[in-house]
């Protein structure tokens, strides 16, 4: 993969060269995520592990923004790679995108080398503009917000200019559409105010209408494109289907917001609200898996001849993917939507166990199952078998994520009925909680799960290292 | 598709204007309720205060009152209860004053990145106590453990001491690290706190445990 640039097989397509270049920033990230979250692990077990040098606060916020970023690079980076085969037109703007990437990854890298090396600052605006926003998920500094909404603006320009002069295909033109709505709400995320109601109603304006919005709709255009590519789906069934998951997914995700609205200070009805649509937001996520399902068998069989899947290692990702979206963000997410439950559950390891399902189930997956289309487009293979590194990476992934949400759950559960129903929420009532022996034994195959976690990607780096060169061997 | 005059149900345009107006439905609905949640949600003003008049955000001048959480059958779970006024350090702040302290203590939370520790109103991460009612926690108390540690005789100003110096008053193995938070940031940040407790937060978190008889009688609410 890192040779895949000068190998030329691109045959001149620069869009996918360009998308390339995000996926691979995409996967160190991915692996600095892994690291950070290890650590966070070990501290809750071991609290003296980098004390006052390295700190909870700092690991965890360098292991959630590099999730972020990762996954936003991996998105830029599949629609880079999908635009021109979907517009039947080359992209616009390639050198004005190029500069574009290298300003982003340079950004990153200072953003990242301030959080890690000055952490924290005074209580002064100045901090906010250069050192960190102190919110979660969204922490880059206000410098980089706006460095970030240039270059996304440069991004959506180079998509939109090629999408008009091409082909305008229903799975692009909802990719158009959804980029446009998710590019635009993080201005919601860029102001600061003295009303912490006031700004966790808008900081859930960014994080909820991305990932369970605008970020799902994303996922439903990419496995359209992928079953096209992959199982040679019919476009027509594909794009009838993605309108269809669109509906569902804005019906429910847009006014499922309301679920984030129960305890900061919003108004009752957002408990009608939230619990009414919220708990329709598995209705697509099944849909979706259904879809997936649905295709991939029914193309097996069609025409009687040996059914072909172009790409094995895409093809398993695109499939756990649609169980664990439905798994992660379908189930998990709905255990805690409701008020009735989420008055005790709100602030507890439940939150993290759906976190880690969810974020891999619905986004790591398929975005994998990207790095591997661009593995293959790369090295020119017609069909990219899975080999074993990738059946390893596949298997120890998958099974240390389940592992990890089981005993997150089973944690939080203790948290649920020892602190809250039973001690009542205090300071004291926390620290009972989380020394009592069924939390640790929890925290600590959580860790285990997140080693193994880190050795089935060091799989997939591997894999994805030397799968393209051996099949074009194997073709050759 | 090709039979595509045998049903509406396998029809793309239908599914298409169907997802633009179910899309555009949902928006206009959410902005509608975001123009009503933000008017509920602004801060009170001082005046508020004075005639009694409950907010769900009150002004920052709420760090001049007493402030407690009790069940209201009503409403059937707690809500903060606004009483008689207090000293805060020592004094009375005027509304000018109060804003700069409130305003001072959110930059210095965020600034400090309590959020990838503590919980804000439930929101943040599950490393360190949810800090919603902080202002409200028995160990601050009188007699609680962490106004004794401190050897303060406020709950403001032990508060203070622990947030300047937090790796002085161990409680347990995981402890807080120093920030390097000023008198002034602590100062800020206790007001911060004092004020998001009397946030009405529909009842979050439920039977919160408010009094140090209660902790010392084992910190359950069962009795």
């Amino acid at each position: 993969m890192l040779t895949s640039i000068k190998t030329n097989s691109f045959a001149g397509d620069k869009g996918k060269e360009l998308g390339m270049m995000y996926f691979r920033v995409a996967i160190i990230l991915f692996g600095a995520q892994l690291l950070m979250g290890i650590i966070a692990a070990i501290q809750f077990l071991y609290p003296g592990f980098l004390f006052e040098i390295f700190d909870f606060s700092v690991a965890r916020m360098v292991h959630i923004n590099a999730l972020v970023v990762w996954m936003l690079y991996a998105m830029i980076g599949s629609v880079y790679f999908m635009l021109s085969d979907e517009t039947e037109h080359e992209v616009v703007g390639i050198g004005l995108g190029k500069l574009a990437f290298w300003v982003l990854t340079a950004a990153v890298a200072v953003v990242v080398l301030v959080y890690i090396f000055i952490q924290v600052g005074s209580g002064s605006e100045a901090t906010i503009w250069f050192i960190n926003e102190g919110r979660e998920y969204i922490e880059a500094p206000r410098w980089a917000d706006i460095g970030i909404v240039a270059v996304v603006i440069i991004f959506y320009w180079n998509v939109f200019a090629t999408y008009i002069k091409g082909k305008k295909t229903g799975i692009i033109t909802v990719m158009v559409a959804n980029l446009m709505a998710l590019a635009g709400l993080y201005l919601a995320g860029m102001f600061f105010t003295d009303n912490i109601s006031i700004d966790q109603y808008w900081w859930w304006w960014v994080i909820h209408l991305w990932v369970e919005a605008t970020w799902e709709v994303f996922v439903g255009t990419l496995a359209a494109y992928a079953l096209i590519k992959i199982i040679d789906a019919k476009r027509e069934i594909v794009e009838m289907w993605l309108w269809i998951e669109v509906l569902m997914l804005f019906g429910s995700g847009i006014l499922g917001l309301g679920h984030h609205y129960f305890w900061i200070g919003t108004p009752e009805y957002w408990w009608e609200i939230g619990a009414l649509f919220s708990s329709l937001e598995p209705v697509p996520l099944i849909a979706m898996f259904v879809h997936v399902i649905y295709d991939w068998g029914k193309e097996q069989g069609a025409n009687g001849t040996k059914p072909v899947i172009k790409n094995g290692p895409a093809m398993a990702w695109i499939v756990i993917n649609a169980f664990g979206n439905f798994l992660g963000a379908g189930i998990w997410g709905f255990f805690h939507t409701l008020p009735q439950v989420n008055i005790y559950t709100h602030g507890t390891q439940f939150t993290a166990a759906h976190g880690h399902l969810a974020f891999f189930g619905a986004y790591a997956t398929i975005l994998i199952g990207m790095f591997y289309m661009g593995v293959q487009y790369a090295y020119g293979v017609e069909r990219l078998k899975a080999t074993f590194k990738s059946k390893m990476a596949i298997f120890l992934i998958t099974f240390s994520l389940i592992g990890m949400t089981i005993a997150l759950t089973i944690a939080g559960y203790e948290q649920v009925l020892v602190e809250r129903a039973e001690l009542g929420g205090t300071w004291n009532a926390f620290f009972v909680a989380q020394n009592l022996p069924w939390y640790v034994q929890a925290q600590v195959w959580r860790t285990i799960m997140g080693v193994v976690t880190f050795i089935g990607f060091i799989y997939l780096v591997w894999d994805l290292l030397t799968i393209g060169k051996e099949a074009q061997k194997a073709e050759a | 598709m090709a039979n595509k005059n045998v049903s509406v149900w396998t029809s793309i345009p239908f599914w298409r204007r169907s997802a633009a107006w179910v899309t555009g439905f949902s928006t206009i609905l959410l902005i509608w309720l975001t123009f009503d949640t933000i008017g509920q949600i602004s801060m009170g003003t001082d005046a508020d205060l004075k005639k009694g008049i409950t907010k769900r955000v009150p002004a920052p001048t709420v760090i001049n009152y007493h402030i407690d959480y009790k069940m209201s059958q009503k409403r059937g779970h707690e809500v903060p209860v606004i009483g008689k006024k207090e000293p805060f350090f020592g004094k009375e702040w005027s509304p000018k004053e109060a804003k700069e302290l409130l305003h001072l203590g959110k930059l210095t939370v965020q600034a400090k990145n309590c959020m990838n520790c503590h919980t804000l109103l439930g929101n943040g991460a599950y490393y360190a106590p949810d800090l919603t009612k902080a202002w409200l926690d028995p160990a601050w108390q009188k007699g609680g453990p962490m106004q004794g540690m401190t050897g303060k005789n406020t709950k403001e100003e032990a508060m203070a001491e622990f947030l300047q110096h937090p790796s002085k008053y161990p409680t347990h193995a995981r402890m807080m690290p120093n920030l390097g938070i000023t008198p002034k940031e602590a100062k800020g940040v206790v007001a911060f706190l004092k004020h998001m407790s009397a946030i009405d937060t529909n009842g979050f978190p439920r039977n919160f445990l408010k009094t140090v008889d209660q902790f010392k009688a084992g910190g359950t609410n069962a009795h």
